[in-house]
């Protein structure tokens, strides 16, 4: 069987299906949140770099209009929304001594904004690996709906 | 507005942020081998206008392990300061000022403070010249220190830059020390507004 490896950009998103992978490298203080629809074997992943689109810029960039923006593309392409789940992954902090400073606490506040837009699109959060002081990857297999995090602290984890 | 502003940069405006790297580089290269006591060479500085969702992978492979140092630019036109190596160009560089043999993974507090102060007088030095050539007046930040994939970092620092810009200008000098052992990417990235402070400055007319 051929895995076609899908790449997803910072502030991108991109949409997979049965054996397809979709992977976006080096997270860091962006969050990247996948969203599965097992019974079609469909999945989206976006890479969001912040909490809210004020001045109408990229909506991939932004968790407020980029998570619906990829639901309903999913849901264009045949997904049910009602079996959708998500994971998610990043939000760390990267800088040791900046956390005094507010735009280093990005990751925490990008971490609650994407919870509260699944919360508020009545998707389930089934999985997290967020926080801390690391980067990660993430590869995400539409075949079985499976994460793979990747980083060079904690090594690789399934979530 | 900024994004329209980037892109409307002719070639002359160009040329001058260039050349202001060019100056603020030169600088830096001469204030570091002063501190090394040996030859730096530097290229010469490009200036990329880049989508900022590639301005991550800048530095090569996003997965790669490097270390970075960034300082804030503050004063009349605020940015980033970015210093990226990878760990082999470190520990050559840390040989160097500390006289001794350092493993990247072994690095503690005072490596670290080490490889910071690299930081600072570089880019001390580099400001040091854009503020005699321009009459601005911008200073530096104590240095922050990430040592993780070179995806993770860039990204991060262009977090705060990408509230108000899908672009990103970035002032890149890639300098090596010896025969090549030594390689390093320094970066200006002005914060959007900071482009026509720093043209201004410069004498062009950026209305």
């Amino acid at each position: 069987m051929i895995n076609n490896q899908i790449k997803v950009r910072m502030a991108e998103y991109k949409i997979g299906r049965d054996t397809d992978i979709l992977i976006t490298v080096g997270l860091g203080s962006c969050v990247g949140v996948t969203l599965y629809d097992r019974f079609n074997k469909i999945g989206g992943l976006i890479h969001i770099m912040l909490s809210e689109n004020k001045k109408g810029l990229n909506p991939a960039k932004y968790a407020d209009t980029g998570i619906p923006l990829l639901l309903s593309k999913m849901e264009e392409l045949g997904a049910k929304r009602s079996t959708i789940v998500a994971k998610i992954a990043g939000g760390a902090h990267m800088f040791s001594i900046a956390e005094e400073n507010s735009s280093m606490r990005i990751g925490t506040r990008n971490i609650n904004a994407v919870c509260e837009i699944l919360k508020k699109e009545k998707i389930e959060l089934v999985a997290m690996d967020v926080g801390e002081n690391y980067g990660r990857t993430m590869e995400f297999y539409l075949e079985d709906g499976e994460v793979l995090v990747r980083s060079y602290k904690k090594g690789e984890k399934i979530i | 507005v900024s994004d329209d502003f980037i892109k409307r940069l002719n070639y002359l405006e160009k040329d001058a942020l260039k050349e202001t790297g060019n100056i603020g580089a030169g600088n830096a290269a001469t204030a570091l081998a002063q501190f090394l006591n040996c030859k730096i060479d530097m290229s010469v500085p490009s200036v990329d206008i880049l989508p900022i969702s590639e301005v991550p992978e800048v530095t090569g492979g996003l997965e790669q392990k490097v270390i970075a140092i960034l300082l804030k630019v503050m004063g009349e036109a605020p940015g980033n300061i970015v210093f990226v190596f990878n760990e082999y160009s470190i520990e050559r560089l840390l040989g160097i000022v500390l006289n001794s043999k350092i493993n990247m993974e072994d690095a503690g507090e005072f490596e670290i403070s080490a490889i910071k102060e690299i930081g600072n007088i570089l880019s001390g030095s580099y400001l040091t010249a854009i503020n005699q050539m321009s009459n601005l007046n911008l200073v530096q930040s104590i240095p922050a220190f990430a040592y993780d994939m070179a995806g993770a970092i860039l990204s991060t620092i262009m977090i705060p830059l990408s509230e108000f810009s899908d672009y990103a200008i970035l002032i890149e000098t890639k300098f090596s020390v010896g025969k090549n052992e030594i390689e390093g990417y320094f970066f200006l990235i002005p914060d959007p507004g900071s482009l026509e402070i720093i043209l201004s400055a410069l004498g062009f007319d950026t209305e």
